[in-house]
């Protein structure tokens, strides 16, 4: 830890640490290099969100550079949450990049496996999975706390990250999952976003084992919440995306809404969530990721009672 | 064992288009027990080049030949008086062959008609599956008889991934996720606990990422 008390310093640290209910954000760097594009899709964020997750070749498709994208953030102003996946880099390239983020102002990183290349736009690539992500958090922490490099050697000038990690709890097998968080904290994360929630229930008694083993008093625990804007979205999430639960009341609500209503049922359910976990014990903020609905954020984040966000001294 | 699939008979076609007079070398090794590279295999693909070059009007004379292993000098030195009486010597053993053929007899032309695809066993007849990475550190014991490094996608060590649903790895449905059967086994004997140890970084220098390896048994090098 640093002088001044905090790992990090970032504002996402400093919100929570603080004990206001986090609200992060999620932008997909576009693909290519059109920055005006990038800078659209952020904007809407700017005062909305404490954080904004950079995704990192999201679904294995080819987008700029998280890193790229999260310094153009910095120098925007806004405070990136740079995803970092296991899938393209080695040790070598991984310590490299926590250096250079670092060096760019980058102070949050979310450590990821990644999807496999399989499902993205380049399947014949060769992937990399030197680390996992649990080593991953292991390494940036050993980076931060200890001054070292994996081998031990010691870093001039340490990168003081603000260590994040993902968890799905509704992945298989169930039962693991809390301990697969447990491990994950015990790695060295500091904060916690989970993949997006739509079964409520099985939601609340993940959250109830987390705190019952003492783990939402190590760790930041932001829900995640994606709204749908259709019932065709809901169905697709639930047959093809892996890990994802989606419940059939939750689909058979949007299309009772009836066409041209959707998008509106289902940000409805999200700011539902939203007030539900802002009660829910271990529950520290919530991480909206509305793909490629960006534009939509400020109205939800008002709807749903988190604005203003609190503007944090600097660290 | 080794298992190898039959490359596509085009493949092959393409490769002796310009050769009128081959030999076709089977291996008696992982190849016959696969079979992929067996006298059966070699005998019905010798007959099958043969009818179709027949058919084009060229047709070609094919030697066939079984050797004991072709990853042994031993057995490879056995061609040692016919080898250069072919145009072309065709290998159906997996990859160690035309290369341990090549090696002993430079002036002869060697190709594979197999490619090799990995270290596995029979899971049921005609069904093989991949057991092993060849990592140069086995860890298997620790998961219970299951290797996370060969049969998890992305080879982790702290599986299984958020991808992980149903039993299935996110890459397929038809894909187990080794993670699933790990966790499974180790809450059915309640040894769960042992999924909470943290594995540091892996050592790959033992695996083919440090360069290609050599085994020397000390006790048996003259």
């Amino acid at each position: 830890m640093s002088d001044n008390g905090y790992k990090s310093g970032s504002n996402l640290e400093r919100v929570l640490k603080a004990g206001h209910f986090a609200f992060t954000g999620e932008c997909g760097p576009p693909k290519g290099a059109n920055v005006e594009h990038l800078n659209e899709k952020m904007a809407p964020l700017k005062g909305v969100v404490d954080a904004i997750n950079v995704t990192d070749n999201q679904t294995a498709v080819v987008r700029m550079s998280s890193k790229a994208a999260s310094a153009l953030m910095v120098q925007a102003g806004l405070e990136p949450n740079f995803q970092m996946v296991c899938r393209d880099r080695n040790r070598i390239a991984m310590q490299s990049d926590i250096l250079g983020i670092h060096a760019l102002g980058i102070r949050n990183m979310l450590c990821l496996s990644g999807d496999h290349q399989k499902f993205g736009n380049h399947p014949e690539a060769k992937n990399v999975y030197d680390l996992d992500s649990m080593q991953l958090i292991a390494l940036a922490k050993k980076m931060r706390d200890e001054g070292k490099f994996l081998n031990d050697e010691e870093i001039d000038g340490p990168p003081k990250l603000f260590i994040g990690a993902a968890a799905n709890p509704f992945a298989d097998p169930t039962e693991f999952r809390v301990y697969r968080l447990a491990n994950k904290i015990d790695a060295g994360a500091d904060f916690i976003q989970t993949q997006c929630i739509y079964n409520m229930p099985r939601f609340r008694e993940f959250m109830k084992r987390a705190v019952d083993m003492g783990l939402t008093e190590r760790a930041y625990i932001l829900a995640g919440v994606t709204p749908m804007k259709s019932a065709g979205m809901a169905k697709y999430m639930a047959k093809f995306v892996p890990g994802m639960d989606v419940p059939a009341e939750l689909i058979k609500r949007l299309e009772g809404a009836g066409k041209g209503k959707m998008a509106e049922e289902g940000i409805k359910f999200a700011i539902e969530q939203i007030e539900e976990f802002k009660q829910m014990a271990g529950v520290a903020g919530v991480h909206l990721m509305a793909i490629e609905w960006e534009h939509k954020v400020p109205e939800i984040a008002e709807r749903a009672g988190v604005l203003p966000r609190p503007v944090m001294d600097p660290a | 064992m080794i298992i190898a699939d039959r490359k596509p008979l085009e493949e092959i076609q393409e490769m002796i288009k310009p050769y009128d007079n081959i030999m076709l070398v089977g291996c008696k090794g992982c190849v016959t027990v696969c079979n992929v590279g067996g006298l059966k295999e070699v005998q019905i693909l010798a007959s099958t080049l043969r009818i179709a070059r027949k058919k084009e009007g060229r047709p070609i004379k094919i030697e066939e030949r079984m050797l004991e292993r072709q990853c042994d000098p031993e057995y490879i030195e056995q061609l040692r008086d016919v080898y250069d009486q072919y145009d072309a010597v065709l290998s159906m053993a997996c990859g160690v062959g035309p290369q341990f053929l090549s090696e002993a007899y430079p002036e002869q032309r060697f190709f594979p008609t197999v490619n090799t695809t990995f270290m596995g066993g029979a899971v049921r007849h005609g069904v093989w599956e991949e057991r092993c990475a060849g990592c140069g550190t086995c860890i298997i014991h620790f998961f219970d008889g299951m290797c996370p490094i060969s049969r998890c996608s992305k080879s982790l060590q702290h599986g299984p991934c958020g991808g992980s649903a149903a039993g299935k790895c996110e890459i397929a449905k038809d894909v187990v996720c080794v993670w699933d059967l790990i966790v499974r086994k180790k809450t059915e004997q309640g040894r769960l606990e042992d999924l909470r140890r943290y594995w540091a970084a892996k050592d790959w220098r033992t695996a083919r990422d440090g360069g290609p390896r050599k085994s020397i048994r000390e006790e048996l090098v003259q």
